[in-house]
């Protein structure tokens, strides 16, 4: 009775193929926390899932020469928790994708699943951007290498083109004194899509912020890359008025709509105490470098 | 009375009968019952809030390959406007449209037609096939709306007052003299409050699975709180008489009174009579949202006077609260329930049922009273505050006692009000000192409140096995561990090991008629027939002993699980046991068994005294409850694990009910928030744990003293949480729920 | 289309079994397979009456699809006695009345068997926030919580 076919292709170029053969009609099977759910309330119909998680590339995790981290876009929230190191040097892009749904969803749910799902307010994409990440796009042109600031573009949508399958992020090298967090403001304690997202990146030399990123979610039609909040920390020992302008600029740049999560006013209001309380932790985990 | 005091098991945490099969995943609900040659129902429902239904053509569904029945409102039983049929408390004219729209669709999600195919994916492509005609009407959702004088009339035939209206109903509580008894006040409060609709949140979605022969023999295994009333609802709206329909309570998963009525058993029954398959239908979690009773939205005005010494001289409630699409809101429990904790000479409390589109509701745990009580008990606190006075000892300065005539009418017996208000009062928590954490305001908050509480029909048979045990068999589907309070007091009163006692619960063929698992009321009854049947046993066997030792039956005696002679006069004979009595059975005169059916009556209402405190982030609005206190008058705890239990669970939905959960519409008058993802109830890391006091003051007229439990936790709850966050913010909320951006906009708002 | 056919263990028993490509893990345990324990709460991951474990990690099998299962290991509440035997989670919720209608039990058990499994010795808090995912009505989670500290004292009790 049903139209949709499966696939689990065992190597990348397989796997492009099929996904661009059937054009619109395909989805990207990871974690499957975003698409099973849109089949079932018949948002999405997919007639070809593409199974990714037979793709060595897409399930590891590899400390690169540099010092950086390439993480498989299919790896999921739990086993990236699992490794080794990835949570000293990035606990915040750890604990952003450690934040999405239950632990049942951490089970499965991947960085690149909610990237690609393009929702403005996906836990794991403003602390993907606030650490500079970047990711590499194949295609049936090739591949690719993006900042994870220029994928989502807009609500539902983004910048991939058709037949391309994100593969991996990169996360640069981390000089020393950095340290990264994200906060989302959620009325329960779990469980709910964040109302508000916040990460910040940045790194310290002798008390004096020297880098910053800051990335907000659920506060536009995309994650916020906010430039003004950084340029008024670097330079800074993030003392108080140094971080009441970040959260001032965080607040200016938002265009949040109302919606049955969160209104304009709140979302405006709420992000820079977000961002106030995100550069303390960082900053925490910067000194304990 | 004769409350039983050397208890081996009353009172004791015994491990309940269907425990071993709900921790193994063996325990069947009604979603995991199959039968050979099951189809699939779907139904199909109107996306339009109101609607006159023009045509409806299912021809296309028909013709599709898999497809064996379709339905539509003319298969089912009218019950024409002008003539109201009442089973229990429903009114079969508002039942038949609420499973299927007949001349109107009056809410999105409102069956129009019903298919029956070869698998679920069938159904519903059959179900998009079917082509209705409607003529879309305006429609109203709020109160406010509703009541606006253009608003559109749900139901022509609705009046009141003599003109067309939204207002199904008025009912009315009255005691003395209002305007007299408010001029004689020195501080008065008069508060305006509103409440959302919510859901009671069942996590077993509603199921069945029906199977008709050709000669109307019916089969229903359904997630009800009634198996009677599923039979009774089924045989009214399929015509189908009652003696040829079965219907069997599965384990139901969760029902807090959503489950008293039927959505899916008399749409499945035409189902599988038309098609002559078994049909199975299982709402998925949207449907259950759109589409089942939810409680009331509510308005209220709430007005209290009192003296400067803190008596009390009168009150006023004006309680305006959501029916949904047809008439029936719980206008009784918030009306007579509110004021009932207070001993008050002058007393006017009105209700109004208000007419919206939106789903019909249904009975949600002590259905009304919460409403009332939030309202009631957060002007209690805000008059303790104008009065100086400490806000339990505002509420003993007033407490109803024994001897007190109720607002709602009936003169209150021996009650345990005023043990939960000392309890509450005596408790370390009520003086432990709040913290004073960064960026965070701690507060405390009371509240009261009381439910009335049912009694009603009940059977039940205990019949003594061969072997010398004991299988009990009632009539009221379990959703609370009441099987093992019955195991409990069987076990008491024959003086044998627990573990001897099968409870199980009967269908309508095997079990005389009891009505609803709702009200309080399941332990309280059925307790009652199981009770009187055990003792009806114990005359037996005390009668087969005497017969066996050629005495009189006056002169033997049922202890310990054994006869014995009931002094040395009546002669030296080894005790009888069970056992033994049972293997001598058939040559004694037969078997050991004993049924009994009753109307139960006696039942009390309970009250309950709760102490709050909450924590807030002031920076983002959040509230966060971290320490909660149930204090509550339980009659008697026959099983005190299940009875923390109820009291517990009431907690934790009146916590969301208070700060998350809430029905969001969008533009066009749809539920927005059809999920568990935005419809939010407490998680885990939501509460703290929950501490409860069990107040026993044995209800004199049950015999183990019992008194119905489950529905009194719920009552108190927002306000005793609105009144901590009260304490803590020096802001008081009169509209649920206090959400994170509303009280952040409180707090700006302060400064 | 013909049916997918997948093989798989569950509970540790080889299993072969025939679903639509759409099929949810959760559809198939219920369905084919006949494993009604893990129960259909949301279908949307957010209630986890569906809990199961996939390759020892815990998931909400109504996010899975049926033919994901091909040559993993699944777990389910029904594996979890041995024999007769309850485990002790299981012999503590009974003993602590931490369920009433049960329905979200089988989740319960399945996520907090997990959890011991990676942190036998959990904080309230920790075992608090590991649960987030599995809704319950009814109880409150006051007596879960207990049951499950008291049978974690009682494994690692066990285990020395």
């Amino acid at each position: 009775m049903t139209d949709v076919r499966y696939l689990v292709p065992g190597t990348l170029d397989e796997a492009i193929r099929a996904y661009a053969a059937a054009g619109s009609a395909a989805r990207i099977l990871a974690g499957g926390t975003d698409l099973l759910v849109q089949m079932r309330s018949g948002v999405v119909q997919p007639g070809l899932i593409v199974d990714v998680k037979k793709i060595d590339e897409m399930m590891a995790i590899e400390e690169t020469a540099d010092g950086g981290f390439r993480i498989g876009a299919a790896v999921s929230g739990a086993m990236l928790a699992e490794h080794p190191r990835f949570g000293k040097v990035w606990p915040g892009v750890l604990e952003a994708v450690n934040l999405i749904g239950s632990k049942q969803v951490q089970g499965r749910a991947s960085a690149g699943g909610n990237l690609c799902n393009g929702s403005p307010a996906g836990d794991s994409v403003p602390a993907m951007v606030a650490a500079g990440a970047s990711v590499m796009i194949q295609g049936p042109q090739g591949r690719r290498e993006m900042p994870v600031t220029d994928v989502p573009a807009g609500p539902g949508r983004t910048n991939l083109r058709p037949g391309e399958i994100l593969v991996s992020f990169t996360l640069p090298p981390r000089p020393p004194g950095s340290g990264d967090a994200y906060l989302r403001m959620i009325p329960r304690t779990e469980m709910d899509i964040a109302v508000v997202g916040c990460g910040v990146s940045l790194s310290l030399e002798a008390g004096v912020c020297v880098a910053a990123r800051v990335g907000l979610g659920a506060v536009a039609p995309t994650v916020l890359l906010v430039e003004e909040a950084a340029k008024a920390l670097i330079g800074s020992k993030l003392d108080d008025a140094a971080v009441r302008a970040a959260a001032a600029a965080c607040s200016a740049a938002c265009r949040p709509i109302d919606d049955k999560r969160g209104t304009i006013a709140y979302r405006t209001r709420v992000v820079g105490v977000l961002l106030t309380r995100a550069v303390a932790i960082a900053a925490r985990r910067a000194g304990g470098h | 009375m004769n409350i039983v005091t050397n208890n081996k098991w009353i009172g004791q945490r015994t491990i309940r009968p269907d425990g071993a099969d709900k921790v193994t995943g063996r325990a069947a609900f009604a979603a995991d019952t199959a039968m050979p040659g099951m189809i699939w129902g779907k139904i199909k429902r109107s996306p339009h809030p109101h609607a006159r239904i023009k045509s409806i053509d299912t021809s296309k569904a028909e013709a599709l390959p898999g497809v064996k029945a379709v339905i539509t409102a003319r298969d089912i039983v009218d019950f024409p406007i002008d003539k109201s049929v009442m089973l229990g408390i429903q009114d079969m004219r508002w039942m038949c449209r609420n499973v299927m729209a007949r001349e109107k669709a009056l809410f999105p999600g409102h069956p129009v037609a019903a298919v029956a195919a070869t698998s679920e994916a069938i159904a519903a492509k059959a179900c998009d096939l079917i082509e209705i005609a409607y003529e879309v009407l305006p429609w109203s959702i709020e109160i406010d709306d509703a009541l606006k004088p253009d608003a559109p009339i749900l139901h022509e035939f609705n009046r009141f007052e003599g003109q067309p209206s939204n207002i199904a109903g008025r009912i009315e509580v009255k005691k003395g003299d209002v305007a007299q008894g408010f001029k004689e006040a020195d501080v008065i409060i008069e508060r305006s409050f509103a409440t959302r609709p919510v859901h009671q949140g069942y996590i077993e979605p509603h199921a069945c699975l029906v199977s008709v022969a050709p000669d109307d023999k019916t089969t229903i295994w359904s997630s009800s709180q009634g198996q009677f009333m599923v039979r009774a609802m089924v045989a009214h709206l399929t015509g189908i008489p009652q003696s040829d329909i079965r219907a069997i309570p599965a384990e139901i998963g969760g029902g807090f009174g959503g489950k008293t009525i039927v959505y899916l058993e008399p749409l499945a029954t035409l189902l599988a009579k038309k098609s002559g398959r078994p049909v199975k239908m299982v709402m998925t979690r949207e449907e259950v949202m759109r589409a089942t009773g939810p409680t009331s939205g509510s308005k209220s005005t709430v007005k209290i006077g009192a003296r400067k010494d803190g008596t009390i001289v009168a009150a006023q409630g004006t309680f305006y609260l959501q029916a949904g699409a047809l008439p029936g809101s719980p206008i009784r429990g918030a009306v007579g329930c509110s004021f009932s904790p207070y001993d008050i000479p002058n007393v006017l409390s009105v209700g109004y049922d208000v007419l919206s589109n939106r789903s019909k509701v249904a009975a949600y745990r002590a259905p009304g009273a919460p409403i009332g009580a939030f309202a009631v008990e957060c002007v209690m606190d805000e008059l303790a505050e104008a009065l100086a006075m400490d806000p339990l000892e505002l509420r003993l300065k007033n407490a109803a006692r024994q001897g007190t005539k109720a607002a709602h009418g009936p003169v209150f017996p021996r009650i345990g009000y005023v043990e939960t208000l000392e309890a509450a009062k005596a408790h370390p928590h009520y003086t432990a000192p709040l913290g004073k954490p960064q960026g965070k305001l701690q507060g405390r908050g009371v509240a009261s409140g009381f439910w009335f509480n049912a009694g009603g029909e009940s059977s039940a048979q205990v019949n003594v096995t061969e072997d010398g045990n004991v299988v009990v068999t009632t009539g009221h589907p379990d959703i609370g561990g009441s099987r093992a309070a019955i195991a409990n007091i069987c076990a008491e009163l024959l003086g044998i090991d627990y573990r001897r006692v099968s409870v199980l619960i009967g269908d309508t063929a095997t079990v005389g008629f009891s009505n609803l698992t709702g009200g309080s009321r399941v332990l309280f009854a059925s307790a009652m027939v199981v009770t009187q049947s055990t003792e009806k046993i114990i005359t037996t066997l005390r009668e087969r002993a005497a017969r066996i030792w050629e005495i009189d039956p006056e002169a033997v005696k049922w202890e310990n699980g054994a006869a014995h002679p009931a002094s040395p006069n009546a002669g030296q004979f080894e005790p009888l046991t069970l056992a033994e009595l049972a293997a001598k059975a058939p040559a004694q005169g037969g078997p050991i068994g004993a049924g009994v059916q009753l109307n139960t009556e006696g039942a009390e209402g309970g009250f309950g005294t709760h102490i709050c405190d909450v924590e807030v982030d002031v920076e983002l609005g959040i509230v966060r409850v971290i320490r909660y206190t149930a204090v509550q008058d339980v009659g008697r705890a026959i099983h005190p694990g299940y009875v923390e239990g109820q009291m517990q669970g009431g907690v934790a939905q009146g916590i969301g009910w208070a700060l998350n959960e809430e029905y969001i519409y969008n533009r066009d008058g749809k539920v927005d928030n059809p999920g568990f993802l935005d419809y939010r109830m407490p998680v885990c890391s939501d509460l703290p744990m929950l501490d409860t006091v069990m107040v026993e003051v044995p209800n004199p007229k049950h015999p183990q003293g019992v008194k119905g439990v489950g529905e009194v936790p719920l009552v108190p709850v927002m306000a005793a949480v609105a009144n901590a966050v009260h304490n803590a913010l020096g802001k008081r909320f009169y509209a649920l729920p206090m959400s994170p951006p509303r009280v952040l906009a409180a707090l700006d708002a302060k400064e | 289309m013909a049916k997918l056919h997948v093989s798989t263990t569950i509970n540790g028993e080889p299993v072969e079994f025939l679903c639509e490509p759409n099929d949810t893990m959760l559809d198939a345990l219920r369905g084919p397979l006949g494993l009604t324990g893990s129960k259909e709460g949301c279908s949307s991951g957010d209630c986890g009456a569906c809990s199961i474990t996939l390759d020892d990690r815990l998931v909400c099998s109504c996010l899975m699809l049926a033919a994901e299962a091909e040559g993993c290991r699944v777990g389910t509440i029904e594996g979890m006695a041995k024999g007769s035997k309850l485990h002790p989670l299981q012999q503590k919720f009974l003993e602590m009345a931490a369920l009433q209608c049960g329905i979200c039990t089988s989740g319960m058990l399945v996520a907090s068997e997990a959890l011991l499994k990676r942190n036998p010795d959990p904080s309230e808090e920790e075992v608090r926030f590991w649960l987030a995912g599995n809704l319950c009505r009814c109880t409150g989670y006051d007596k879960i919580v207990r049951a499950v500290l008291e049978a974690a004292t009682e494994i690692r009790e066990t285990a020395q």
